[in-house]
């Protein structure tokens, strides 16, 4: 059993709580307690039955407002798999907590009502899908109930959406036609639906195959903490603890240390009392190295036949996520995994309409803006492309003023 | 097509041995929060798996309320001196003493709130900067909403309007003097999850948490230990029952459930097919449905 983390985008108009809150409710997610809670509130749909919206809706405010400002996480089983849903609100005004929710997800459900078809909204978060670099994708055409179950209007949508698909190279798109309010699809498949003979929502989630594990060749890790007992038994032993990113790291495998650029071979792999012959991407492990290298905290060890670009000047995506704009006189801190160092934002190239894809020239970015910037950096940093290596190709910008993470960046191309 | 088995709890376990690694990389005085729980004691487990054969870069902290079940005292010294860790002990009951505490009164009585100026206290005293504790998103509905890395004021807080955003497996723990963060290294990890992780890492836990004889009395619908930290009086009425706990807090506000459950295995089962969540047995949380985020921005753990 594995896990699938996904993402779900789309307003609270389109049902998207309901859907999650069906989810949990038709996999017996929900406890008592929370049931029993539920059925107290005074919160009912038009027919009397429980609003299963309440379920995902955490913080007073919200509560309050009847809307989701944050990304909530949820989680719920079944004998095939784990799932974790990072549950998002769909506004533009939002777009920072989309971007946030789809970093971590492997899989977006995009919601659309089938009343109002295509729309800027959903133009918005396909665009975040493709951005975030999610790889597969379901359209969930929801309120199907409210359009008599009409195979013409389905058809309709998705015949629109695949030309956007298109434009944003979205790769695995799906689409399910679903009432999340009276439970078509969800879990069981719906007999008022004949014309549809795919699957349900939630036997298409148990059952995609996620690239869950990064299959690429580009074994990188960086170093976290260095393991020095120092004791009379451990003199010497010194053991380098990281996550691996991604890719394979073998015994004798011959690895480069960066930025020192210093060489070595891989001597052992411990995992507490265990010795594997390899470390693979999402394992966290400790490296021992046959040569006396001086590696700390920072520093990443690599395949030394597959090294990552070093640069100082990288092109980047930016999604900006205060609420003080960007300011390209001052410096910044960029976290690259274990790694930190000072930053400039050093141009802006481009903002991005995220209702309506087009690009225009900016000279400020304010929250949730998302376009294309120049970083430079104090140190180079040893990054992958976003597209290569989700997880080497990544960065937060930190203001040191607030310490506050205030931008999200996907780095593009190495400048030069 | 995976090539090596790495399962959900793999994974999990990954993530969590990451974070606590992250802790450890960015933090100059961290500390294990340790409350004698299973969840804290999975959390001793990945901290085994993070840092072993070196030492933890970090001490365990137990506030301890006075009101403990005496079996998990046994349990958490026991444990010390198996890993051979520090261990510092906050007491509530010299906060009470300082009185910078005031016990409440009353039937539904508990120490469980004065922890927090306890907590608060500790931290302060030793300059921790992060706090690592085992609480997980599934458990509350303002906990779903918590990032792994929550910095909280000088004062505790913690501001849900103003989490940072956390991206990716990067966690900014920068934080200005007086500040400091709550680190959450198992946030994505179910009851059930801890459950099975315990079972396969075969991981020893404090009795209660089995199945064993006990008096109790009913309270607002439910079975409490009896014992000198309730306050009851003639209404109430001891009886012996077979019970376990679900969770491990104060005997003041920890309900028992019925239950003949006495292996890992059988509890498993029973939660697979339980119907009442793990908070569900926790008296504090019943006060109003925004409960558990009134106690977290006041500074809770």
């Amino acid at each position: 059993m594995n896990i699938l983390k996904f993402f779900t985008a789309g307003s609270v108009d389109d049902g998207k709580s309901t859907l999650i809150g069906r989810l949990l409710y038709d996999t017996d997610s929900i406890l008592a307690d929370q049931l029993e809670a539920l059925q107290s509130s005074n919160r009912k749909n038009d027919d009397g039955t429980i609003d299963l919206a309440i379920l995902t809706d955490g913080l007073r405010a919200e509560r309050e407002q009847g809307i989701t400002i944050d990304v909530a996480y949820k989680y719920f089983q079944t004998d095939k798999r784990k799932f974790i849903i990072a549950d998002t609100p769909g506004h533009i005004q939002y777009t920072r907590n989309m971007v946030t929710g789809a970093s971590t997800a492997n899989l977006a459900i995009i919601l659309i009502d089938a009343r109002n078809g295509v729309v800027e909204q959903t133009i918005r978060h396909s665009y975040i899908v493709s951005l975030l670099g999610i790889k597969h994708v379901v359209v969930a055409i929801n309120k199907m109930d409210m359009v008599d179950y009409s195979a013409e209007v389905y058809n309709t949508i998705i015949d629109k959406y695949k030309v956007l698909a298109q434009q944003l190279n979205l790769a695995d798109v799906n689409y399910i036609p679903v009432s999340a309010l009276k439970g078509d699809n969800i879990v069981q498949n719906s007999d008022r639906m004949d014309w549809y003979s795919g699957e349900s929502l939630l036997h298409f989630l148990e059952k995609v195959d996620t690239d869950n594990l990064d299959k690429s060749q580009l074994a990188r890790m960086p170093v976290q903490w260095v393991i020095r007992p120092q004791t009379e038994a451990l003199h010497d032993y010194r053991g380098y603890a990281g996550r691996v990113l991604s890719g394979t790291f073998k015994l004798n495998d011959k690895v480069t240390i960066l930025p020192s650029g210093a060489s070595s071979t891989i001597e052992k792999i411990e995992f507490f009392d265990l010795t594997p012959v390899a470390a693979h991407a999402g394992q966290s492990v400790t490296l021992h190295l046959k040569d006396d290298v001086d590696i700390s905290r920072g520093d990443t060890i690599v395949n030394a036949s597959a090294l990552p670009q070093e640069s100082k000047l990288i092109e980047a995506d930016l999604c900006w996520m205060d609420t003080r704009a960007l300011d390209t006189s001052i410096m910044y801190l960029i976290q690259h995994n274990s790694k930190v160092t000072k930053c400039k934002i050093s141009e802006i190239l481009h903002k991005v309409d995220i209702n309506t894809l087009e690009k225009h020239q900016a000279d400020e970015f304010k929250l949730n803006d998302i376009g294309r910037v120049i970083v430079k950096t104090a140190d180079a940093l040893a990054f992958d492309l976003y597209d290569d290596n989700r997880a080497n190709g990544s960065a937060v910008l930190i203001d040191s003023r607030t310490n506050l993470t205030v931008g999200a960046l996907m780095f593009r191309a190495a400048v030069e | 097509m995976s090539t090596y088995n790495f399962d959900y709890l793999d994974e999990l376990e990954a993530e969590a041995i990451h974070i606590l690694r992250e802790v450890a990389g960015q933090f100059e005085k961290p500390a294990l929060l340790f409350s004698g729980g299973k969840d804290s004691i999975t959390l001793v487990r990945l901290a085994e798996k993070a840092f072993r054969p070196g030492k933890f870069p970090f001490p365990l902290v137990h506030i301890d309320t006075g009101h403990n079940f005496q079996e998990t005292i046994d349990y958490r010294d026991k444990m010390i001196q198996r890993i051979g860790e520090r261990l510092i002990v906050g007491s509530v009951q010299e906060s009470i003493d300082q009185g910078k505490v005031v016990e409440q009164k009353g039937k539904n009585a508990s120490r469980n709130a004065l922890q927090t100026v306890t907590l608060l206290d500790t931290i302060a005293k030793y300059e921790f900067d992060a706090c690592i504790g085992g609480a997980r998103r599934d458990e509350e509905k303002a906990r779903a909403k918590e990032r792994i890395f929550s910095v909280r004021d000088e004062f505790g807080q913690w501001d849900p309007k103003r989490q940072r955003p956390e991206l990716w497996n990067i966690y900014n723990g920068k934080i200005h003097k007086g500040e400091n963060v709550r680190v959450f290294p198992i946030s994505n990890w179910t009851e059930l999850d801890v459950w099975n992780y315990i079972r396969r890492e075969k991981i020893e836990l404090p009795s209660i948490y089995f199945s064993h004889e006990r008096e109790v009395i009913t309270r607002n619908g439910q079975l409490m230990a009896a014992s000198p930290f309730l306050n009851m009086d003639e209404e109430d009425f001891i009886f012996r029952k077979q019970v376990r706990f679900r969770t491990v807090g104060d005997m003041s506000c920890t309900a028992a459930v019925e239950s003949e459950a006495t292996l890992i295995d059988d509890i498993i089962d029973e939660i697979s097919a339980s119907k009442i969540s793990e908070r569900g047995a926790r008296l504090d949380d019943k006060v109003s449905e925004a409960a558990m985020e009134d106690r977290k921005k006041g500074g809770y753990f």
